[in-house]
């Protein structure tokens, strides 16, 4: 056993493992980081802040309560008195029914502990409180004066390395340096042009000039955000049960674009928690409050929307404070706190901050949930803007009539007089829907549409009538009951697309080719029953909840020779699920011109029933304004045009995504204890408010979610910005300063660097110079240290004194996560897809994987229940953008640790594993993109198998082999080109995998050979590590 | 870089590549990998979280065979002969007591009693009463335990399927599984820990979703999730070869890999570089392990006609993951996760059950049968259920020859059989309405926590630290029932 240099004894924290040491003379004890740990993992789950479960009356996270005389008599701790303090014997008590902690709790003492104990009250038993809920005070730099050119991290960093007799390690080579860099700030590998320009810039700040150019990317913003989807718990579907797809394009988006702009992340967190509270927030900043309501959304049938709207919110609750607060408060749904200080009537305080949306327990079966909003894109926004500004035009011209002629209004009117059409409805033999839904019908005509309604549905009615000279048919949407709003549609808000109408008469089709309806929706005139598109159609909101009326004339009357046999066909098969007609009629007609009057507008029709010298200005309007929109040749032109704008508006509008937002509700809804957590069981009410360990909200300062987030980067606030520096420190070093990244209470792992971790925290806030909260400075600060740039050389010593390297006397060297690695292999092949942005894409996968798990018989009625491969280009864009099915992950990035995306994840898992290796070698994605490496080897790598092969090393480990990888790389190339040589029929099989063309000026054989050695080149260990 | 230290390394490197200096995809790498050299405890498995066992362990294996959507207890196993009475009468409040319903039928006006329509007999000397929808589950019932009186609070299929799988209603936690791998280890280096498969009811094709999480990893080390294994030529995903590639390619490949990802372990002399190695020369191993697994080409006939297994298009059924899941544990797989979907009768109950039980009743006894046969049966246990049983009033309409049920959570059937388990046995009791658990009441927790005794484990010592907080399967509830242990 070593010992220290200041021969000290008792405790080191080194990771997570305690390490004990020789004693000479007992050192000072540190409450926080010696005693805290070991009261709070094995004596305040009976003896803690949870007061329904403390025994024996005994506090000890409290030193006013630890010393106190206990209801025995005794007291547990009496401080500088090792003989009279209880503790001490029950902890080394001989018989074990007596030793505490007790057997049953699995987590007995060990001697260090024991000894550290008896040490601390020796010296007086002082507490402190726990380091983390203190706010932080910056730390003076370690010998800042005798060297002001180093960065603080290093200052802070070189005295435990002193301490453990460790020698930093030298600079990275550039080769090294620049992979590393680019890899973290851009999640991509640099170019061999980069790492040529970076090579031969020979500035004394060459390296400080390529990590301003790369916090620069576009694609910064995209590996920052990575992070933050894990976070913020991001994905393409709900997650329960069904789990349909939903759509948060846009939020993902503005993650991507805050990282890039360098929105400083005060104002980053509060547009997250409360972007809908600013004053007049911008369409973005309601976007950015989508943040909470990533989480997993329900529409089990059957199930109880309270339970599920108090999942909702507990979920908030626990991503706001894992990832603001590194605070797991999870536990205290149910009960208080075993650990730290935190109360179960807390959690209910702060889950009334997030209990306040208009939303609904169960809901997304369509895709988003209440509430949300459109979110156009700015092109978007431009679009509708000048298709309203033309329909404004051609509105006021509509409305101009000066060139209307009495006379002409007066013969149409003659016209009309002479045209009442008579109609007699059809009563079917059999009315049916194709798919399933069943139709009655009455002796009047009048059919009643029952059970299904499934999304499109034709209805055929079929039935003996005398078909001669008949000219026309009416059709009758009526009022239903039944329906939401009295339909008369059976969707939700009452409309009906009627997308075509056909008929037929003992088989021959008839065609109706004019027709006219007593009202059409804004971009659906009637037309569009009878056009040649399937899915255009005839609809009626908003006035739905009464009859609706379409007349059709056909071509010419039925001629007498013809049968009796008559079909109609009513169709609804468009875009808009289930709008079909709950009630409804067809009639007949002989009139010559069946349209005539009956199809005209109700108020219209009422009008012209009056006598024209007894019709009042409104009246002579509504008249006025119906000729001239409707049969003024002139002003029929300019109504076509405007159906046309309407169409052109209604698609751009159905483009715009929507995105779930953050929304309070008018009258805050009242927030209750929940006895043991269950959404059932109110008990007390509270009223929002922050957890009591913590700075108080500000007085005065209304208790709502805005409060809330400035709250959260309150400059003095001792959570957030040292989580928050933790979780990019881990970024970049793989392990935080706290490694427990999510968890800064007394049951997370102290700090490696305390110091460090306060100054960082400290000069994130408050800098000395430059603006606060800014993130890229930060990144910069981080990547400039000398730590982040030592080489990753494991050294036996190194590894012996630190195996975890949490010392950093090291560069950091650990596997690339999922993204970055199947990100790598599409760049160095040159198959990426570079856009940034955009709706997530479905590469390849393997099939029926979703299908197996997916609801079989109804998956038609949701979304993301097939899996729908995407093509081209989507098939090459980074893997930030790969749909994620909650339900059914893809299945290999969670082999490479990718979270599953149910609930916040701040940490990501390393592993090692066969699979990796399986999905490495053989899934189709690197098949492929090791057929393109080989291709751009043969194109651009130069012209022997050396230089090619030296070519490709270089794309994927950023530096030139040595002379002995070389001399292996040349001989699996041989080896595989004696096999394909061999055997062409097997090279243009391997060629075919994968969507992509193959270069076909290239012989087979030989770049069958090359792919399988580029399938080496993206399996080597060197090329999945960052090092 | 100093002298003494070049010479530090190197020695440190040879105590790395002493073993492989072989040559990889040697036994020589293999016997770094051999769980016997680890078994020195009485933990039969290898990289497991527990050093040591807390009992002394009667099985070692787990088969789950999950019926997934609710099977009726009431016409399968919870025998009522009182029940006729009740027949199309409504359900007595005070049976109900209030206890919530699901928005399924809590509208319903009537909720009259339904006996079921199936006979039940004793069977065995144990004269357990089984239903005549189960023949073959029939002859085992002195090798199995059923349990009458199992209960969840859950009431949905989401909630219920991760409660009986992970502990917890809502995600987030690991699978029993999962909690198995990470406690226990492997057996076989050339197999996952932790086998999931899947096959589609034949009784009703309005199948209820299920979903990954059920055979995930939580918040424990994602090595640790259950592999879906599939029935076609990529058993694993991304096991076989890309086309094109023949083993001699894939070995030029692997020998590149392995050549090249050696020197850098001597470069930078990471640890985790030999251990990528490892898994490079394992996933090679797979390729061969996998296949010879799951080819049933050399089952004898008569195995493949006690399970039920023909050539009538079933591959990738029931029957056939049975007896997948008594080869895997013939060769060392943990946990085997069978799931069998189908079993959500709201309606047409008569119809779709006897399709589910078709599917299951025969390759499940076989399943019992043969591993008895094999001498595995001790060491492995067997567990049959869903994750909640049904009401006994019927939902929809109530005809002579139709019913359905809706779910029910008070109290369901379940039956466990083999290592460590008293065969012959059933065990708990409910009312005369298989509505309320009267005697005995075996909650999910309580089932897992006798499970895991069965495995030689303290369900409140395997734990998993996240955010602060000891995590288990059993959440902080759980009794074992020790009726149920021979």
């Amino acid at each position: 056993m070593r010992t220290f240099p200041h021969g000290l004894a008792a405790l080191v924290w080194l990771g997570s493992a305690t390490i004990a040491l020789a004693a000479d003379a007992p050192s000072k004890i540190d409450y926080n980081r010696q005693v805290r740990p070991i009261l709070s993992d094995k004596c305040f789950a009976c003896h803690g802040p949870d007061s329904a479960e403390r025994k024996a009356g005994l506090r000890l996270d409290l030193r006013e309560a630890a010393i106190a005389e206990l209801e025995s008599g005794e007291r547990a701790i009496v401080p500088g008195k090792v003989d009279e303090s209880a503790i001490l014997d029950r902890i080394a008590h001989e018989d074990p029914s007596m030793r505490m902690p007790p057997a049953k709790l699995g987590k007995p003492l060990t001697d260090t502990e024991k000894l550290t104990l008896r040490s601390w009250i020796e010296q007086g038993a002082e507490y402190r409180s726990h380091w983390a809920f203190t706010a932080p005070v910056r730390p003076p730099i370690p010998g800042a004066k005798a060297n002001a050119t180093t960065n603080p991290i290093d200052a802070f960093l070189q005295e435990k390395m002193i301490e453990r007799g460790l020698e930093p390690a030298a600079e990275a080579s550039r080769e090294a340096l620049i992979r590393r860099l680019t890899l973290d700030l851009t999640g991509l590998p640099p170019t061999p042009a980069e790492i040529d320009a970076f090579l031969s810039d020979r500035s004394p700040n060459a390296y400080e000039r390529l990590v301003d150019r790369l916090l620069e990317s576009p694609h910064y913003g995209e590996r920052m955000a990575l992070d933050w989807l894990d976070a913020a718990r991001f994905a393409d579907t709900h997650g329960y049960h069904i789990d349909s797809g939903r759509d948060m394009t846009r939020w993902r988006e503005w993650v991507i674009n805050a990282f890039n702009r360098n929105v400083p992340f005060d104002r980053f967190t509060i547009e997250q928690i409360a972007g809908d509270l600013l004053p007049n927030p911008t369409l973005d900043q309601l976007v950015a409050s989508g943040f909470n309501r990533n989480h997993m959304i329900n529409f089990e049938g059957g199930a109880v929307a309270e339970e599920y709207l108090n999942a909702y919110i507990v979920d908030r609750v626990n991503t706001t404070s894992t990832v603001f607060l590194g605070l797991t408060v999870a536990c205290t749904q149910c009960h208080d706190h075993k650990y730290d200080p935190l109360t179960q009537k807390e959690f209910y305080q702060f889950y009334a901050f997030f209990n306040n949306l208009p939303e609904k327990g169960l809901d997304g079966s369509r895709g988003n949930a209440e509430p949300m909003i459109k979110a156009p894109s700015a092109e978007q926004t431009e679009r509708l803007a000048s298709v309203d500004a033309r329909i404004a035009g051609l509105r006021r011209q509509l409305d101009d009539r000066s060139t209307i002629s009495d006379e002409s209004l007066m013969e149409w009117e003659r016209s009309l007089a002479s045209n009442i059409v008579a109609w007699s409805p059809f009563v079917p033999k059999t009315a049916r829907g194709k798919k399933r839904t069943k139709l009655a019908v009455a002796d009047d005509g009048v059919i009643v549409a029952d059970g299904a309604n499934p999304a499109t549905e034709v209805y055929v009615l079929e039935g003996q009538v005398d078909t001669a000279g008949l000219s026309g048919l009416r059709v009758e949407f009526l009022p239903d009951s039944r329906q939401a709003g009295n339909g008369p549609g059976r969707s939700v808000n009452g409309n009906v697309v009627l997308t075509d109408v056909r008929v037929s008469i003992d088989g021959e089709p008839v065609k109706p080719t004019r027709a006219s309806a007593d009202f059409a929706q804004e971009g659906f005139p009637i037309e569009k029953a009878i056009d040649a598109d399937p899915a255009s159609g005839w609809a009626i909101h908003p006035r739905v909840g009464e009859a609706r009326i379409a007349a059709f004339a056909f071509e010419k009357p039925v001629a007498p020779k013809k049968s009796r046999k008559l079909s109609v066909e009513l169709a609804f098969e468009s875009q808009f699920a289930s709008h079909q007609p709950g009630r409804f009629r067809v009639s007949l007609t002989r009139a010559s011109d069946p349209l005539g009057r009956n199809s005209l507008p109700a108020e219209v029709a009422a009008a012209i029933a009056i006598d024209r010298d007894k019709r009042d200005a409104s009246m002579r309007e509504t008249i006025a304004k119906y000729y001239r929109a409707n049969i003024d040749p002139a002003g029929k032109a300019l109504s076509a045009e405007l159906a046309a704008l309407a169409s052109e508006r209604e698609a751009v509008e159905r483009s715009i995504p929507t995105a779930m937002v953050m929304k309070e509700l008018a009258s805050p809804r009242d927030t209750f204890m929940l006895t043991r957590g269950q959404y059932d069981k109110k008990s007390d009410k509270v009223t929002a408010d922050v957890w009591a360990v913590l700075p108080p909200l500000p007085e005065g300062a209304p208790r709502n979610r805005l409060t809330l987030a400035r709250w959260l980067v309150d400059p003095k606030h001792p959570l957030t910005a040292r989580v928050t520096v933790n979780r990019l420190w881990q970024s970049f070093f793989g392990t935080g300063i706290v490694r427990t990244t999510e968890d800064f209470g007394s049951q997370g792992e102290p700090p490696s660097h305390p110091e460090l971790l306060d100054w960082l925290a400290s000069e994130f806030v408050a800098p000395e110079r430059g603006a606060a909260w800014d993130v890229k400075r930060f990144v910069k600060l981080l990547v400039m240290s000398e730590a982040y740039r030592r080489s990753s050389v494991v050294t036996p010593d190194g590894l012996a004194k630190d195996p975890e390297n949490r010392l950093l006397a090291r560069g950091a060297r650990y596997r690339l996560p999922a993204e970055f690695i199947r990100d790598q292999a599409l760049a160095v092949s040159g198959l990426l897809d570079p856009r940034i942005g955009g709706k997530s894409v479905s590469p390849y996968q393997p099939a029926g994987l979703w299908e197996e798990l997916m609801s079989r018989s109804d998956g038609a009625n949701w979304t993301a229940q097939v899996y729908q491969q995407s093509s081209g280009r989507d098939l090459y864009r980074r893997t930030m953008y790969t749909f994620w099915k909650r339900t059914c992950p893809p299945p290999t990035l969670l082999t490479f640790d990718a979270p599953d995306r149910e609930t916040c994840t701040v940490r990501r898992a390393r592993t090692n594993t066969p699979l990796q290796a399986l999905i490495l070698l053989n899934d189709p994605t690197y098949v492929e993109a090791s057929r393109h490496l080989a291709e751009r080897l043969v194109r651009e790598g130069g012209k022997t198998d050396a230089e090619r092969a030296a070519f490709g090393f270089r794309l994927v480990t950023g530096r030139v082999p040595t002379a002995e990888e070389s001399a292996i790389l040349i001989d699996v190339l041989s080896r595989e080109r004696a096999s394909f040589h061999k055997d062409p029929e097997r090279a243009a099989k391997l060629l075919r995998v994968g969507e992509s063309a193959h270069d076909t000026t290239l012989d087979p054989r030989e770049l069958a050979a090359w792919s399988a050695f580029s399938g080496v080149l993206l399996n080597l260990d060197e090329t999945v590590t960052k090092g | 870089m100093d002298l003494f230290r070049e010479q530090a390394m190197l020695a440190t490197r040879r105590q790395f590549f002493g073993r492989t200096a072989a040559g990889i995809g040697t036994t020589a790498l293999a016997s770094l990998l051999n769980p016997r050299l680890f078994a020195a405890d009485a933990v039969s498995g290898r990289g497991g979280s527990l050093t040591a066992l807390h009992h002394a362990p009667k099985a070692k294996h787990v088969i789950y065979l999950f019926m997934s959507g609710g099977p009726s207890h009431i016409d399968l196993f919870d025998h009522k002969p009182a029940l006729a009475k009740h027949h199309g009468e409504e359900l007595p409040g005070s049976v109900r007591m209030g206890q919530r319903i699901t928005g399924m039928t809590s509208g319903q006006k009537s909720f009259p009693c339904v006996s079921p329509m199936f006979k039940f007999y004793r069977h065995g000397a144990s004269g357990t009463w089984v239903s005549e929808l189960l023949p073959h589950t029939a002859k085992i019932v002195d090798k199995i335990a059923v349990i009458k009186s199992m209960n969840t609070e859950a009431i949905n299929h989401d909630p219920a399927t991760t409660y009986l799988q992970t502990g917890s209603q809502q995600p987030g936690r690991p699978s029993f599984g999962a909690w198995l791998s990470y406690g226990l280890g492997s057996e076989n280096e050339n197999l996952p820990a932790f086998v999931v498969m899947i096959s589609q009811g034949s009784g009703n094709k309005t199948d209820q979703p299920i979903f990954s999480r059920l055979w995930g990893s939580g918040f424990i080390p994602s090595r640790h999730q259950g592999v879906r294994f599939r029935s076609g030529d990529d058993p694993v995903l991304y096991l076989s070869n890309p086309p094109g590639i023949e083993p001699e390619d894939r070995r030029a490949q692997l020998d590149g890999v392995g050549r090249l990802n050696q020197i850098a372990a001597k470069a930078f002399g990471d640890p985790e570089i030999n251990t990528r190695i490892a898994q490079y020369e394992m996933a090679y191993r797979m390729q061969t392990s996998v296949p010879e697994l799951t080819d049933l080409s050399k089952e004898p006939k008569h195995v493949l006609d006690a399970y039920g297994i023909d050539d009538s298009g079933v591959d990738g059924g029931f029957a056939r993951n049975c007896l997948l899941a008594r080869r895997m544990v013939e060769r060392g797989v943990r946990f085997v996760q069978l799931m069998h979907r189908g079993w959500d009768q709201h309606s047409n109950l008569p119809t779709q059950i006897r399709g589910q039980c078709k599917d299951v009743d025969q390759p499940s006894a076989a399943l019992v049968r043969d591993l008895e046969r094999l001498g595995l049966l001790d060491e492995t246990l067997v567990v049959w259920g869903g994750e909640f049983g049904r009401t006994v009033y019927s939902q929809g309409a109530l005809t002579a020859t139709n019913y359905g049920r809706d779910h029910h959570g008070r109290c369901f059937s379940m039956w466990v059989a083999g290592g460590g388990i008293k065969g012959g046995l059933t065990y708990g009791e409910t009312d005369d309405y298989c509505y309320n658990v009267v005697e005995n009441p075996v909650h999910i927790h309580d089932l897992n926590a006798t499970l895991l005794r069965s495995l030689g484990i303290d369900h409140t010592r395997l734990t998993f630290r996240f955010q602060g907080r000891d995590f288990r399967l059993t959440d902080v509830h759980g009794e074992v029932v020790k009726p149920l242990l021979a």
